[in-house]
């Protein structure tokens, strides 16, 4: 595969944020962690494209739009190695990894089946503690703790 | 004003701990007043917990406060359907403090989101149950002389058993040795191990439950071993006696020590040390209201040492 059919895959931004190294199985979920269904700006998704890191990743790219980073950082559980650019005029201006929070809100659902959490409507929220593959999670409610890859995400 | 809600035991740090237990000592010198008179206290059990329940009733009426609420969730509008959010908003009007058992993990630290009236937590599953520890710890303060240096054996489920959980972040600040008996398939939780090291606090794990042990000791803290915790029913044939107290290991202990127990007990504690002046199980019990008179006026902001 040449270059040129390469960047074919993904259409050059003029202002906006491009989110690169998702991990594809994670992809659709980071769409809807980060609310990208209900924008009404163009929205590119490519997904299972080669990368030589993670084997196959997926990539959005949302035309004028900036996401605040606490928002960007809700899917660092799912997608540690996400990489944001932010564009203005076509220049990346901003370029950053995502970074996990000290606690999850929303994001994370408890599994443990008598938590307060999963009986009324409220939102979830965990205390994150460790790194990389040690990442913890203790739900603020019930106590009940998880790694990080054993966690379900919800939205 | 700084929340006086009581979810947790680990929520409160050494200091308010020892203000606790000053507190109770108090209360057991003089254990009935009129320091609560207009106040009223709410007791919702959304889970029956009779014991519980009567402990902080009679801890309320003592102090000459008035009780309302409800001792099973089915009296309540829980049954039509009522959230607990609904429930907790609705009797905020009426209580100016809320005592809750719930069968639901994070009911109370919830319900504390949701009201600015104080919560009490009186047990929400298998999460926290914060005047049970306070009230073991008051029996080892009483029985013991000090919190200080203690040799503390817990005994029987330590993986799933919360008060032996809380009363280890509890003892936690008085530089404790602790002995954990159990076997291996309810041994203590590694959480709990890596606090333990992390305090710098000397302790070791059994599997069998010796007379070495035992003689060692300053408290033993005997818990139930449930047949449901066990996926193999074998497994729990082969381990349900082995962690059973009887009077003749007790021969070569030390004088002091002291036999707790949560209650209600099965067959772990063997009726024939009931008579042996080191158990103290049942005294324990009574150790809860004065326990529970400190945590209500704790929450209530009533300092009763300085009336």
């Amino acid at each position: 595969m040449t270059s040129s059919k390469k960047e074919l895959a993904v259409a050059a931004l003029r202002n906006g944020t491009v989110i690169d190294h998702i991990p594809s199985r994670a992809l659709f979920t980071a769409v809807r962690i980060l609310g990208i269904e209900g924008l009404d700006t163009s929205v590119t998704i490519g997904n299972n494209l080669a990368s030589e890191r993670l084997g196959s990743k997926g990539i959005i790219k949302v035309a004028d739009v900036e996401f605040a980073e606490d928002v960007l950082n809700r899917i660092a559980l799912i997608a540690p190695d996400a990489m944001v650019n932010i564009i203005r005029d076509y220049e990346v201006v901003e370029k950053r990894h995502v970074s996990l929070p000290d606690t999850l809100v929303g994001i994370v659902r408890c599994s443990n089946p008598k938590c307060v959490t999963n009986h009324e409507k409220i939102p979830t929220r965990f205390i994150v503690s460790g790194h990389g593959a040690d990442v913890r999670l203790r739900c603020h409610y019930c106590n009940h703790t998880v790694s990080g890859a054993e966690a379900a995400t919800i939205q | 004003m700084k929340s006086r809600s009581l979810v947790a035991i680990d929520q409160i740090d050494k200091q308010e701990l020892l203000d606790l237990l000053a507190r109770a000592q108090y209360f057991e010198a003089h254990p009935n007043s009129k320091i609560l008179d207009g106040k009223v206290v709410a007791t919702l059990f959304f889970e029956p917990s009779t014991r519980t329940r009567l402990s902080f009733e009679t801890a309320v009426n003592r102090l000459g406060g008035r009780v309302i609420g409800f001792s099973d969730a089915s009296t309540s509008s829980t049954s039509k359907g009522e959230t607990l959010k609904d429930t907790i908003k609705m009797v905020s009007n009426y209580a100016d403090i809320i005592v809750m058992r719930h069968f639901i993990e994070g009911a109370a630290q919830y319900a504390t989101e949701v009201t600015d009236v104080p919560i009490v937590n009186a047990g929400d599953g298998a999460n926290q149950h914060p005047s049970q520890t306070l009230l073991d710890l008051y029996s080892i303060l009483k029985t013991q002389g000090t919190l200080e240096g203690l040799t503390i054996t817990m005994v029987g489920d330590l993986k799933y058993g919360r008060t032996v959980h809380s009363l280890l972040m509890a003892m936690r600040h008085f530089k404790p040795v602790f002995n954990f008996v159990s076997s291996d398939e309810l041994r203590m939780p590694q959480e709990y191990l890596d606090v333990c090291e992390r305090e710098g606090i000397e302790y070791h794990l059994h599997t069998e439950f010796s007379e070495d042990i035992i003689n060692s000791s300053d408290i033993l803290y005997m818990t139930r071993v449930q047949r449901e915790r066990f996926s193999d029913v074998m497994e729990y044939e082969k381990v349900k006696n082995l962690y059973t107290l009887h009077n003749a290991m007790l021969d070569g202990s030390k004088p002091t020590l002291r036999i707790l127990h949560p209650l209600p007990r099965v067959n772990e504690i063997s009726t024939d040390v009931d008579d042996n002046p080191k158990a103290y199980y049942f005294e324990q019990a009574r150790n809860g209201v004065f326990a529970r008179q400190a945590i209500l006026t704790r929450a209530l902001g009533i300092d009763p040492l300085k009336l």
